[in-house]
């Protein structure tokens, strides 16, 4: 062992300075990595906040997209997708499905009828161990074309001001289309005569290493008959759920998944433009929907739907709404598996 | 030769070296992550995963070498709270090296998520669904992400205290180069 030497007083001084100045500095730095020093960033919580009804987030429940009722069923590949993605869950065969149709609210006991936008949560695993999952809307466009332009959106839409969301809409123009879906578009009176739309473009890779963008679709195989609202307010709170579960108690329902594919220069980092209607789509396969279960004590329950999770042969894309998603998602989920006993199981005891 | 020895083997002194420099990355990509909604959360969280996974098979090797090369004694003069202090952090830099990346994986697999690393590689589930047991290990996780960041800091302090300070030996036993190596004190004595 080498002896200790004395120092100097001043040194040893000097010393504990340094090393005062690496521990506070490497704190800071670690403070403004979580944000702590940055109010301004745009968190997942900030976004959650914005979410919530002004009583307060439904505890227990997904943060948005509150109402929902579980379904099985099996993705039926048809193979055609394997020309433009090597995930294996595009090669023809039939793999697993889980899923959840739900309603675009925080609120959880909301009625159908006064819900404008629709959606699915789904999750294909096939064999390998791998996953896709994806969350869609009946929207033909988002609302917004960015993350922040959203929070915004929800800023003005929760607002005591009686003209925030005018002010909101003409300062964001890219509003327009979906303002247009949500105020003219027919409705429908179930879940089975619904399109859903992924929205979001993400990134095919084929077998040869190509890219592809694209952006997917369910198109639902029921004959549409489109209602109006107000023939919707003369049903129960609940028919959404009740008449899908009848539905599918006298047989399955399909929707075929299409996956249409960008032409160099369209926009893929903005949900709000639509690519013109003649580009090229592939019907990839078939989503066949076989039972229906209510949340509580479903198999969607404690599934986070999180768009980011994908196959290789799968990835993101310049959109940047999957990322913020699935930031968001994750603090919902955090924030609802914690809060279980507010959303009770209705069977007691111990699980099969 | 001495029969004690006053460095940790070389291959302890990389695995550490190595393991700081990821260590540190992932409580930083931990904490950042967590707190943006950017493009960049979907890299993080797979740099994450994937780092978390090295970290573990880093800190079982690390754990081996430790019982096998042992490590030098702390000098005599130490102060007793010191060496309690030094021996007690160690435990806990170890039982967070090791524990942290199996809440992770833990924490997902409870979740119903799949373990997914850099380069298509899954891990299997350690455990089962389950909302109280993730809930549990969420808590733990981020928790003792923090408690780990603080320990950090206070190794960082006591080394560079030895190093600046006591000159006494215990920096340059885990110095990622030799700074007083047996060679250089005898030249050194010799010069004088």
């Amino acid at each position: 062992m080498p002896e200790p030497r004395p120092s100097p007083a001043r040194s040893v001084l000097g010393s504990f300075v340094l090393i005062g100045v690496v521990v506070a500095g490497s704190a800071a730095a670690f403070a403004y990595t979580a944000g702590w020093l940055s109010p301004e960033r745009l968190t997942p919580w900030k976004m959650l906040e914005a979410l919530a009804p002004p009583s307060g987030p439904a505890l227990g429940h997904r943060r948005n997209h509150a109402k929902g009722i579980c379904f099985t069923g099996v993705f039926e590949s048809n193979g055609n997708g394997a020309a433009i993605s090597r995930a294996s869950v595009l090669a023809a065969g039939q793999y697993p499905a889980l899923g959840r149709f739900n309603l675009g609210t925080p609120n959880p006991d909301a009625t159908d009828a006064s819900v404008r936008v629709r959606g699915i949560g789904l999750r294909i695993t096939p064999p390998d161990g791998q996953e896709w999952r994806m969350a869609m809307i009946n929207a033909p466009v988002f609302a917004a074309s960015t993350p922040d332009g959203f929070h915004e959106l929800l800023v003005a839409a929760g607002s005591k001001d009686p003209n925030a969301m005018k002010v909101f809409a003409e300062a964001h123009p890219e509003f327009a289309p979906f303002g247009a879906w949500a105020k003219n578009a027919p409705w429908t009176g179930s879940y089975a005569e619904d399109r859903f739309n992924g929205l979001n473009s993400f990134i095919f890779t084929d077998s040869s290493g190509a890219d592809h963008a694209v952006r997917w679709s369910l198109l639902p195989e029921a004959q549409v008959e489109p209602v109006t609202q107000d023939d919707l307010k003369k049903l129960g709170p609940d028919f959404l759920e009740q008449e899908i579960t009848q539905r599918i108690r006298s047989g399955p329902q399909r929707w075929t998944m299409t996956v249409t594919v960008a032409n160099p220069g369209d926009p893929t980092a903005d949900p709000t433009k639509a690519w013109p209607d003649d580009r090229r789509t592939i019907e990839v396969g078939t989503l066949v929907v076989q039972r229906i279960e209510a949340e509580a004590d479903g198999p969607c329950r404690d599934i986070n739907f999180d768009p980011t999770v994908l196959p290789p042969g799968i990835r993101t894309s310049d959109d940047p709404f999957p990322a913020a998603r699935s930031s968001v998602y994750a603090k919902s989920y955090d924030l609802r598996t914690a809060e279980a006993k507010d959303y009770p199981r209705t069977v007691t005891g111990p699980k099969p | 030769m001495n029969a004690i020895r006053h460095h940790f083997s070389p291959l302890q002194r990389l695995l550490h070296w190595v393991m700081a420099i990821c260590i540190l990355a992932m409580l930083f990509i931990g904490v950042g992550m967590v707190s943006t909604i950017m493009p960049k959360y979907v890299p993080l969280v797979s740099i994450h995963k994937t780092l978390g996974a090295v970290i573990l098979v880093l800190a079982l090797i690390r754990l081996v070498t430790r019982f096998y090369y042992g490590a030098p004694p702390l000098p005599a003069d130490l102060p007793e709270p010191m060496k309690l202090a030094a021996e007690l952090s160690h435990y806990a830099l170890y039982a967070l090296m090791i524990g942290m990346p199996l809440l992770g994986w833990g924490m997902l697999s409870a979740s119903a998520y799949p373990v997914e690393l850099y380069g298509g590689i899954y891990l299997p589930a350690i455990l089962p669904q389950s909302d109280s047991l993730r809930t549990l290990l969420w808590n733990a996780h981020f928790y003792l992400a923090f408690a780990f960041f603080a320990l950090i800091l206070m190794h960082v302090a006591a080394a560079l205290f030895h190093a600046l300070v006591r000159h006494d030996g215990v920096f340059d036993a885990m110095a990622p180069v030799p700074i007083h190596d047996e060679a250089t004190r005898v030249e050194y004595k010799a010069a004088e």
